[in-house]
């Protein structure tokens, strides 16, 4: 076994029927650490989560989870996981604290343990007022983070989180990062996937982008961030007419002189080398009498990485890194 | 939210042999209290054996039998047959809606038996099947049904009535886990069951059927049970033949569809 990976996929295949999911990949976890897995949907995320979580058999290649083989003893990879799905997989017609008291007594707990372990968790999880309400009460929000609970009522080494925050609001999504990175304080290791780049980047030591079910760049944030160009500088003028003044502002401060884009009419973007450029551009936006409903420096979206990397446009429309 | 995991010393129950039937019962009294949750989930075992009771022992009782009380004999182990079939839609509509739900996938990925939550689900429907059966015979003998044998025969009457149907439960679980939608599964399971409860021995007599349905109402597993309870509760004939062949049946069901179920669950897709 190679030294504290707690997840390692070597080579992984999966094909379902013509759809190639997984064109071999390779993955790794460090003991400890938060992978992000980035791609857009139907990259082959979810497949390789469901691979290692042994909900799938892959077609090819190998895989371990905390030192056993996915395939060979699927019993103890189940033993030391947590799997948080991209729709909650907690029970609607139970209350919160009945579904960890189930999943705690599935796992063995004996039951005074099992009701403190309950309590913890809906503690920590900020659901203490709703335990004993029925889940059909509870927000997406608060549901998102009983099924994380729930993945979490055994201790597991290692946690599998795919797309936590799709469709929570950006206030809520913050929070899962901060419960996130609490999971990994206390040792586990995480594997994450997301579609945004702004995710990954809070939270992941290393990313891995997939696209079409294959690996097409493996880094850390700050140097995959440095392939992409760093930021990404979004300026909307409140009158559509000065639009020339605001382009001549952009092209002053874009990195290179790259071109700037129009994503959404009247909206205009251009990458930035850093945020040292915001005060500047204030300041000429300012001088020139342009009023804006709109100024933001944002990562990359997850378009722009792919732009870049692929050189292929994706055919969904750009996320931002905003909530779906 | 930002308190720690607080990690304590707790030993879990060492896993063994026992753990299939532990796990079982934990997900069992998940459907009970679903159950208790939504009461009007047990419609189809309660209001609406009594509606089919009134409703067949006044229209047919007196064209089939000459009397509605002589019918009754007849009719209510007949219409305990039909409705353990109809009502055995309930538990693939439950597996089809955890397949969709997610839920499933918590529970593959859980250190327990895949066999447990197909297990779970059946056993918790054990109390639909006593009350529809209770349900059944206080209407009937509303009616003027009577148990005449003894109260041993008719304990063995009902266990034998609920043995078939967990054993039957597994074709329309099969059909839960493999269906696409909840409308599929009913659609499916309820095409079946129409012609499995009306050509048997559940209304009329199978000899008035042209030969060829005769001979099938006469292997039809319901009608086996239908004819064992008739014989233990009302003594109409001998009851050891019935009930074997009705016990080989149940045998022959769970042969066929408990291992298909199953490679259905565990299909990892």
């Amino acid at each position: 076994m190679a030294i504290e990976l707690a997840v390692e996929a070597r080579g992984l295949v999966k094909n379902f029927k013509e759809t190639k999911a997984l064109r071999g990949i390779d993955l790794a976890v460090p003991r400890g650490s938060i992978l992000g897995v980035l791609g857009p949907n139907g990259a082959g995320k979810t497949t390789a989560v469901r691979i290692l979580a042994t909900l799938l058999r892959p077609d090819g290649g190998a895989a371990t989870v905390g030192g056993f083989d996915v395939e060979r003893h699927p019993a103890e990879v189940r033993k030391r996981i947590g799997l948080t799905g991209q729709y909650a997989s907690v029970d609607e017609e139970l209350t919160g604290r009945e579904n960890l008291l189930m999943i705690a007594a599935l796992l063995n707990l004996r039951s005074a343990d099992a009701k403190v372990r309950a309590r913890e968790l809906l503690e920590w999880f900020d659901l203490g007022d709703a335990a004993d309400r029925t889940l059909k009460t509870y927000s997406g929000g608060m549901r998102r983070r009983l099924d994380l609970a729930a993945s979490l009522t055994g201790h597991p080494e290692v946690v599998f989180l795919d797309e936590p925050t799709t469709g929570l609001d950006p206030a809520k999504r913050e929070d899962m990062w901060d419960v996130v990175r609490g999971i990994v304080a206390n040792g586990t290791s995480v594997l994450l996937t997301t579609q945004y780049l702004e995710e990954a980047d809070a939270l992941a030591d290393d990313i891995v982008v997939i696209n079409h079910g294959e690996v097409i760049a493996h880094d850390t944030a700050d140097r995959l961030k440095r392939v992409v160009g760093s930021q990404t500088l979004r300026v909307r003028p409140a009158d559509p007419a000065q639009a020339p003044l605001v382009h001549e502002i952009l092209a002053r401060v874009a990195t290179d002189g790259a071109p700037i884009d129009e994503h959404r009419p009247g909206e205009y973007s251009v990458p930035v080398p850093g945020d040292a450029v915001l005060t500047d551009v204030v300041a000429s936006l300012r001088a020139q009498g342009v009023d804006v409903t709109e100024l933001s420096l944002q990562l990359p979206s997850l378009d722009e990485v792919f732009f870049t990397l692929t050189g292929e446009r994706q055919r969904q429309p750009a996320t931002d890194g905003e909530a779906a | 939210m930002t308190t720690a995991d607080v990690t304590r010393e707790v030993t879990p129950i060492p896993a063994g042999p026992l753990d299939l039937l532990r796990h079982s019962w934990v997900l069992a009294k998940r459907s009970l209290v679903k159950t208790w949750r939504t009461p009007e989930g047990l419609i189809d075992v309660t209001l609406a054996p009594i509606m089919f009771t009134l409703l067949f022992t006044f229209i047919f009782g007196g064209a089939i039998a000459g009397s509605t009380s002589e019918y009754l004999v007849f009719l209510i182990p007949g219409l305990i047959g039909q409705n353990i079939a109809f009502s055995s839609v309930g538990i693939g509509i439950q597996l089809n809606s955890d397949m969709e739900k997610g839920i499933f996938d918590r529970f593959r990925s859980l250190p327990i038996s895949r066999i447990s939550p197909l297990l779970g689900a059946a056993l918790g429907d054990i109390v639909r099947y006593v009350l529809l059966i209770g349900i059944m015979v206080g209407t009937g003998s509303v009616l003027g049904y009577r148990i005449t044998t003894d109260p041993l025969s008719f304990l063995a009457g009902c266990l034998l009535a609920i043995l078939f149907a967990l054993s039957l439960a597994w074709a329309p679980m099969l059909v839960g886990l493999v269906a696409r939608s909840e409308r599929a599964v009913q659609g499916i399971v309820f095409m079946t069951l129409f012609p499995l409860t009306f050509a048997s021995n559940a209304f009329v007599d199978p000899s008035t059927m042209p030969s060829w349905l005769e001979a099938f109402s006469n292997a039809n597993p319901l009608s086996h049970l239908i004819e064992s309870l008739r014989a233990l509760w009302s003594g109409t004939g001998e009851w050891q033949g019935p009930v074997t062949s009705t016990l080989v049946w149940c045998a022959i069901l769970v042969a066929i569809f408990a291992p298909l179920a199953i490679r259905a669950y565990n299909r990892k897709t």
